[in-house]
């Protein structure tokens, strides 16, 4: 118990998986922050585009692009 | 004495601290007879103290009795009559969390309002471009703005000016002013129903009671003032605005029988959509706030418990001065 703790990074051949990940992503500051923003970029639209769809699905038929399908000639236009 | 308990105790945290990272409690062989003086105080409160208690729960139940007797011998002025029937609770579609307004039952509902309530009640605070993607395309608004005059600025010599409504322009209302809107309807004012359904108690369910409610006759012994019709859901049970919903009165576009509830309930869909314009996307902005906000809480969770963990494990051993 007396003696401390010591971090022993062995180096096999076949680097393990957590290895390659901490020696890429958290080693360096650059890398860690840098990963931290673009997972950030990436994350927010797929979470987006992933609830809206099971929003729009759960509300199937009740939606103002459900009712324009209903209108005449209303298919083209803009409505933003 | 003393030296006793000390090797006692060492000898239990010893023996408990073969095992590094569990979190025990030390109990302490305490000699009993040392205290043996705490029987006495465990007695608790003296007896002075528990007849005070005693009394004053008797005197708060004694007044709570006496108010609640009180309470009962008088009718209060406010009736169930007077607060109006409480309407039932129904079955909207857009009730739930995750539930957007039925927008094909907005459009029918902004006909309804234009061919019926339009005759009585302004609707000051929708500007037409709101309806745009939401109950009309955007030609269709530019149509039907275009259909109202609207004041424009003067010409080189000063006289007023008119000109054909934009979809900037809100949705001009029946009467002038309050006074030629009272003029109109005996007295009473119809009030704008932009904000109407956040602004009753029961909100959709009330709007919905109180189109559909009117009874073919009043009650009897019901003594209604001149101009006004009896409807049970309007506190007091008489209201100025009459029966105005009847089978068939519109004809909708897409085929829908137009019956006085399937009205009634899209002309309630339209004017809730009206007092909560962003009422789809706050739902759908709350879900997704549910779900990230929860995870970073269940995060923020995970990261204490895992910082925390080597100082909650920590074991404080105490070694005596040998002498
Ligand atoms: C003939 C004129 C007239 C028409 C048409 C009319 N109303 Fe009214 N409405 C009134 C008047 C007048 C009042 C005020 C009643 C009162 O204060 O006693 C009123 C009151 C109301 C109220 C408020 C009730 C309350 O709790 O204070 C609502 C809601 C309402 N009307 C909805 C509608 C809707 C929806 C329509 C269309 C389907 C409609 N009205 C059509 C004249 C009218």
């Amino acid at each position: 118990m007396s003696k401390g703790r010591k971090i022993v990074l062995t180096l096999t051949p076949h680097q393990s998986f957590y290895t390659t990940l901490y020696n890429t992503v958290f080693k360096r500051n650059s890398t860690f922050v840098g990963t931290i923003f673009f997972a950030g970029f990436l994350f927010q639209p797929a979470l987006d585009s992933a609830l809206t769809a099971w929003f729009e699905n759960h509300n199937k038929g009740k939606l103002w692009k459900d009712v324009k399908l209903t209108l005449n000639g209303a298919a083209e236009e803009d409505d933003e | 004495m003393f030296s006793s308990f000390r090797s006692a105790v060492r000898s239990n945290i010893l023996a408990a601290g073969s095992t590094w990272r569990t979190c025990k409690i030390l109990t302490f062989p305490f000699p009993q007879k040392q205290f043996s003086t705490s029987a006495k105080a465990a007695v608790g409160p003296t007896s002075m103290t528990q007849k005070v208690i005693a009394g004053g729960a008797l005197a708060s139940g004694l007044t709570a009795s006496f108010l609640l007797y009180q309470d009962s011998v008088f009718a209060e002025a406010m009736t169930a009559a007077e607060h109006g029937l409480h309407p039932p609770a129904y079955n909207w579609s857009h009730n739930g969390m995750f539930d957007t307004f039925d927008h094909a039952s907005i459009r029918r509902g902004y006909q309804v309002y234009r061919e019926v309530c339009a005759a009585c009640h302004s609707l000051d605070r929708v500007a037409w471009r709101t309806l745009v993607g939401v109950s009309h395309t955007n030609s269709e608004v530019r149509e039907m703005a275009e259909q109202f005059e609207y004041d424009d600025e003067p010409d080189d010599q000063g006289n007023p000016r008119k000109r054909a409504g934009k979809l900037a322009d809100y949705i001009p209302g029946p009467y002038a002013n309050e006074q030629a809107a009272r003029a109109a309807n005996q007295g009473a004012f119809p009030p704008d129903l932009s904000l109407i359904v956040k602004a009753r108690h029961g909100a959709c369910d009330y709007i919905f009671a109180l189109l559909t409610g009117y009874p073919d006759e009043p009650p009897a012994g019901v003594v209604l003032p001149p101009g006004s019709n009896y409807n049970p859901y309007f506190p007091g049970g008489a209201i100025a605005m009459g029966r105005v919903l009847f089978d068939d009165l519109v004809e909708y576009e897409d085929g829908t029988p137009a019956t006085t509830s399937q009205m009634a309930k899209d002309v309630t869909t339209f004017l809730n959509w009206a007092s909560e314009p962003d009422h789809d996307e706050r739902k759908q902005l709350g879900l997704k706030a549910i779900i990230v906000l929860s995870s970073l809480y269940l995060i923020s969770v995970y990261v204490k418990k895992f910082k925390w963990a080597g100082i909650k494990t920590r074991k404080i051993r105490f070694t005596p001065p040998k002498n």
